[in-house]
């Protein structure tokens, strides 16, 4: 019934995870009684691995990432993460009356870094997004892809264990969401951070995970999961990928039809 | 956002190790370069051109009917004064060195009235939009009182306070408190909830959430709000000083105005009343126009493609 962020001692954590969600239910109040959105749920995510949660509208992954986050509570089961986690959202949700560097010194301020260090850890965190130099654009005047670079940067800034990423390139044009993919992968082994990833884009879920979670819709159910042995760094148009996109896309389209048969 | 190596063929053949750094790198840099907007402001020029010569016909305009109106002689000229008897009555001011006196009696009072009201109304605004119990007890009665003219305050504080200038402030304050808090109230209303829920995830919660995301996300509306308390703060400074007479009070543009009126001096009143005007649009051109002009750019509000 409760969420609990464990403190890592002296930075030390032993833990073998980084989210762990056990039996985790999620009900709202709705006309007509009550509407069960998660049932039963439960995952783990490993210290440094990259998973993505799949599925079809009304499954709940939105809810269940909001949920790890700490956004809203669960009505039933544990959800136990590793210190608070970052979160990115569809939107860039960037602050426009700061510039694209203070926005990342707003997260660093918060979590106490000390002010004479923001600026040089701004600088760095930009230029690991590969927008050094950005420090002083305002929001308006950066490219869609450009704003999700620096919502990364400022959720890189919180520097939590774990990234929670909720469809962030669903808004962007193939183009720079396929750059991005790239970017993503690089960033991810270069800070070992773990990532919980939502979209319901199946070969976006192949092209970044080293595990899929495919969610059943209304209730969210975990449906069945996939360990993804394709090496990196791939390619949205790899074979491999392709090849486990469309089995999984045969289970997903199976789920949904489900559905239809009332 | 000059990129050096852009051009790199995308649609070449990739092999596994083609995601390598240099590559994308040059890639991404490729497409900054082509995704970004470049604004600027308009120059000199253009801004006369389309800012300023409008409202300088609209006035030539306005003096013009008004003379045609006094050679036509279609009223008595003790009601309808023509422009160059109120010039006169400027200069004659000017030069008796009393002009800026009464305008800075008024405004002077106006400002120190509005200031007070805007210590007042923040954090009143602030309670209401925040704290649901006070809303709800309240916010009526906030959003009532911007409809009750504060020329109806002036006859109760002359009673509670006397004929002196905290009567003066007080109806200032009932006038332009509610339209503060008003503004604020209205403008942490519309704050996308997409900003709280980014600054929770930030740690930005409480006082802090309240300092960080919801006041500057707040500000457009807030800024509005203090300009319409402005507009009000002036508006009812000047019903209490046509109404209030006294030596105590001094010779404000309204007490001018009513002297005008009982000295049977058109051109006195007609005065009275530019000046009011003028010191209305000028403190909201000097002031709080470019202000908020300042905040939408600096958020890309402003921005015309």
């Amino acid at each position: 019934m409760a969420t609990t962020i464990a403190k890592a001692a002296d930075g030390v954590d032993a833990r073998d995870y980084a989210a762990r969600i056990t039996h985790v239910s999620k009900s709202f109040d709705a006309p007509g009684g009550r509407n069960t959105v998660l049932d039963d749920i439960t995952l783990d995510v490993a210290p440094g691995e990259f998973v993505t949660l799949l599925g079809a509208s009304g499954c709940g992954k939105s809810t269940l990432l909001n949920l790890v986050a700490g956004l809203d509570l669960p009505t039933a089961g544990t959800i136990s993460t590793q210190g608070r986690p970052a979160l990115m959202f569809q939107e860039h949700a960037l602050f426009p009356w700061l510039t694209a560097g203070k926005n990342i010194e707003l997260a660093l301020k918060l979590r106490g870094v000390p002010k004479a260090g923001r600026r040089q850890a701004a600088e760095e965190l930009l230029e690991l997004v590969r927008l050094a130099g950005a420090h002083g654009k305002r929001v308006h005047e950066l490219s869609g892809g450009m704003r999700q670079r620096v919502a990364l940067a400022r959720a890189l800034a919180q520097d939590s264990r774990l990234l929670l990423m909720d469809e962030p390139f669903a808004a962007l044009d193939a183009i720079t969401r396929d750059v991005l993919h790239d970017e993503l992968t690089r960033i991810w082994r270069e800070t070992q951070v773990s990532v919980l990833f939502v979209t319901h884009n199946v070969r976006e879920a192949v092209r970044l995970a080293q595990r899929v979670v495919l969610l059943s819709s209304r209730p969210g159910r975990v449906a069945r999961e996939w360990t993804v042995d394709i090496a990196q760094p791939r390619r949205i148009e790899d074979a491999a990928v392709a090849e486990l996109s469309v089995e999984i896309t045969e289970q997903l389209r199976g789920e949904i039809r489900r559905h239809g048969q009332h | 956002m000059v990129s050096t190596e852009t051009e790199q063929n995308p649609g070449a053949k990739p092999g596994p190790a083609a995601a390598d750094t240099g590559d994308l790198a040059g890639l991404e840099a490729g497409l900054d370069a082509l995704e970004t907007r470049h604004t600027g402001r308009p120059p000199l020029s253009q801004t006369l051109v389309q800012k300023v010569l409008p409202p300088a016909t609209a006035i030539v305009l306005v003096l013009v009917v008004w003379q045609l109106l006094v050679w036509a002689k279609v009223t008595d000229s003790y009601k309808l004064p023509a422009p160059s008897s109120v010039w006169s009555e400027v200069e004659d001011s000017w030069t008796r060195g009393t002009l800026l006196g009464f305008i800075w009696t008024s405004v002077s009072r106006g400002l120190l009235g509005f200031l007070l009201a805007l210590v007042i109304g923040t954090p009143l605004g602030l309670l209401v939009a925040r704290v649901k119990f006070v809303r709800a007890a309240i916010g009526p009665i906030l959003s009532g009182l911007q409809s009750l003219p504060s020329v109806a305050w002036v006859p109760p504080a002359v009673i509670w306070l006397g004929l002196n200038d905290s009567m003066m402030y007080a109806v200032i304050l009932l006038g332009a408190v509610p339209s503060i808090a008003n503004g604020l109230v209205s403008g942490i209303d519309q704050v996308p909830p997409l900003f709280l829920r980014a600054g929770r995830t930030l740690g930005a919660t409480g006082l802090r959430g309240t300092w960080h995301i919801v006041m500057p996300a707040a500000l457009p509306g807030y800024l509005a709000g203090l300009k319409q308390g402005w507009a009000f703060s002036w508006r009812s400074l000047m019903a209490a000083e046509i109404i209030a007479q006294s030596p105590d009070l001094g010779m404000g543009l309204g007490q001018l105005l009513e002297a005008g009126r009982t000295n049977s001096s058109m051109s006195q009143v007609f005065l009275a009343i530019l000046l009011i005007l003028i010191v209305g649009i000028a403190i909201d051109l000097l002031i709080f126009s470019p202000l908020e002009r300042w905040v939408l750019r600096s958020r890309g509000l402003l921005v015309k493609n």
